[in-house]
């Protein structure tokens, strides 16, 4: 069994380019080129300096005693919360404006949810001196405030999204119709590992330097490479799909994957994919997603606004049906309990996305002698406000 | 010989009409496509409302989003349809995202169509390349045209590839835009319905996105074999109701 997109942008049955013509110039230049680029000396060469001199990368492996002792077993954080801009999104936006550069694209557009995204796009773009287009469901502006107002300073334009359910599946709607009309001079940085392809490989190519860190800073502290588990949220699935990318053909390394459940799997408030969703199509991909019978998209429901997307990309898809990934979810209030611990264990408040991974310790058990790698995949200034009138602090 | 193809033998320029199915209200699919046809009209794609409607412009999403608030779905679709040929001869496709027609099953939709005298499908998020690797036999199996589109930026190669591949005739995008943008066909337009004219494609083209009136159908239809009306179409609807269509249609043409 193959986990990696295949030449069309297959992963097994899910994937493709469900995309209209007006997009295919665009989106084929893209497939044409991205891995040449990427291979490229002078782009590995920008893209590591980067990552290292502005990111701040490697990013620490940091072992988390007190929590391993509550759990009575080993656990490592990969601290993606300490990444500059405070999520591992940077990693992907980096990797994608030196792309944009190359294409000779002059204007950069793209979607946020929770506005992490946005901000990390925001960043780059302030740094290259490009201009850039962002756009936000108006509901999420609202809940969002303080990353819109980051993201003005860096530079950006915010575009409310007002279609639809003005979350995060209308603002990937809008940035994709300002692509149709703006088809020559801008390129779309998606935010995470879906769309159509190349994007989800692109992505988690991308996203792939945090499992290459992982690996090496396991073998200089546990003198292996593999943990026996690696656990990460998946909102899109780019967090994920970066700390699983070099294990994805390393059966002996266990999988698992952290949905956002909501208010619960059966309360019609969620956004747990794998359960609910049904295989369809959604911007320009054939992955699992949330739907009526009709093959109408539904609105889905998390605490979390990186979670609060109604699809997957096609890797994790096509990691659910194989039964390669083991996909669990996390209620709200599981999460928040499971962040607030972090907090108190450890001294690192979590983003509320990072905070569903870490509540998986209430709901599985591990072996004493096991090794896990829990993505930490962000920081939580970003949600102070939901932790404040969660905890009413 | 198909019903569109038919009716592109005819010597005159085509006027077809988009309108989403279920709006304004969920009931007047029927006596839109009669009026249509009352009226004139050669061809009409029938809108199948989807929630995400990615290339549309703010007119369709609004009539698709009231069309599904008014209890639209594929099944009613096909049921109000059911006797249409008894009641309009033109041309009739239906204009759709996959999504729907995936959940529905690809084959049992293609079934109904056939079945209600569908003669084609426009499916802007199909591409040719997925269309031919796993559901053109089906399509064929039906005798459903796939309408393709091209736009402003397909390259010519693309073009002749996507000409070979079609049936019926070749959508022609307007401009880079979703549909119902506002800006009048300009030097650009005509450079490029020029280009394509001069291809000598063995389609006929019809130009959509973007006519709203008789100056851009006439634009449009000066090189294309027709050319269709959406959102202008719509947006009339909003106003006048059914009532309006006989003026509408004869201010075109
Ligand atoms: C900190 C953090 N983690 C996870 C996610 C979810 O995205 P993905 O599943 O693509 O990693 C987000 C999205 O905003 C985020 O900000």
């Amino acid at each position: 069994m193959k986990y990696n997109a295949d030449e069309k942008g297959y992963y097994g049955e899910f994937g493709g380019a469900y995309i209209p013509e007006m997009l295919y110039p665009n989106v084929e230049e893209l497939r044409q080129n991205y891995l040449k680029i990427m291979a490229e000396e002078s782009f590995q060469k920008e893209f590591n300096e980067l990552l290292k001199e502005y990111v701040g990368r490697p990013t620490p492996l940091y072992f988390a005693k007190r929590l391993s002792e509550k759990y009575n077993t080993k656990i490592y954080l990969k601290r993606e919360d300490l990444c500059h801009t405070g999520a591992h999104k940077v990693n992907n936006t980096i990797g994608q404006i030196l792309m944009a550069q190359r294409l000779k694209k002059k204007r950069i557009i793209a979607e946020t949810g929770a506005g992490q995204h946005g901000v990390a796009t925001a960043t780059v773009c302030a740094l290259m001196g490009l201009e850039c287009i962002v756009y936000m469901g108006e509901i999420d502006i609202e809940r969002q405030a303080p990353n819109v107002a980051r993201m003005k300073m860096l530079g950006a334009t915010v575009v409310p999204a007002l279609s639809g359910s003005r979350t995060l599946k209308d603002a990937t709607n809008e940035a994709i119709r300002d692509w149709i009309n703006n088809p020559t001079d801008t390129h779309y940085i998606i935010g995470s590992v879906v769309g159509p392809h190349p994007y989800p490989d692109m992505v988690a190519r991308f996203q792939s330097v945090i499992s290459k860190e992982i690996k090496s800073q396991l073998q200089e502290k546990e003198g292996r490479k593999n943990p026996d588990y690696v656990i990460a949220c998946v909102g899109g699935g780019s967090n994920a799909a970066g700390a699983f990318y070099e294990y994805l053909d390393t059966p002996e390394v266990g999988i698992l994957a952290v949905e956002a459940a909501g208010k619960g799997i059966d309360t019609g408030k969620s956004a747990a994919t794998s359960v609910l969703g049904k295989m369809g199509i959604i911007h320009g991909s054939k992955t699992l997603l949330m739907q009526t019978p009709d093959g109408q998209i539904t609105e889905p429901y998390s605490i979390s606004a990186g979670l609060d997307y109604p699809g997957v990309g096609p890797m994790h898809a096509h990691l659910f049906k194989s039964g390669r990934g083991e996909f669990h979810s996390v209620t709200d209030d599981e999460a928040m309990k499971a962040g607030l611990e972090l907090c108190k264990l450890e001294g690192i408040i979590p983003a509320i996305e990072s905070s569903h991974a870490l509540a998986l310790f209430e709901k599985k058990q591990f072996k004493k002698e096991d090794v896990i790698v829990v993505n930490l995949s962000g920081r939580g200034d970003k949600d102070l406000n939901t932790y404040i009138e969660y905890f009413n602090l | 010989m198909n019903r569109i193809q038919q009716k592109l033998e005819q010597d005159k320029k085509l006027l077809s009409i988009y309108f989403s199915a279920g709006f304004p209200e969920l009931n007047d699919t029927v006596s839109i496509l009669e009026k249509l046809e009352a009226n004139g009209v050669d061809m009409v794609e029938i809108g199948l409302p989807f929630s995400d409607p990615l290339a549309d412009g703010p007119t369709i999403q609004q009539s698709s989003t009231q069309a599904l608030k008014n209890g639209m779905t594929t099944q009613i679709l096909f049921d109000q349809l059911e006797n249409i040929r008894e009641r309009v001869s033109i041309p009739l496709l239906i204009m759709g995202y996959f999504n729907p027609i995936l959940q529905y099953g690809v084959e049992a939709f293609c079934k109904k169509c056939k079945e209600s005298g569908i003669d084609g499908l426009i499916i802007p998020d199909l591409p040719l390349a997925e269309y031919e690797a796993h559901y053109k036999d089906i399509f064929d199996k039906y005798g459903l045209m796939n309408i393709f589109l091209i736009t402003p930026q397909t390259s010519d190669d693309r073009i002749h590839q996507i000409d070979a591949a079609s049936k019926g005739f070749i959508y022609m995008v307007s401009s880079a835009s979703t549909t119902g943008s506002g800006s009048a066909f300009g030097n650009e337009q005509e450079e490029y319905f020029e280009r394509i004219h001069k291809l000598k494609l063995k389609n006929p083209c019809i130009v959509g996105f973007g006519i709203k009136d008789a100056n851009t159908f006439s634009m449009a239809t000066k090189r294309a074999s027709g050319a269709i009306i959406g959102s202008g179409f719509i947006k009339m609807l909003s106003k006048d109701g059914i009532e309006g269509i006989g003026p509408f249609v004869a201010a075109i043409r």
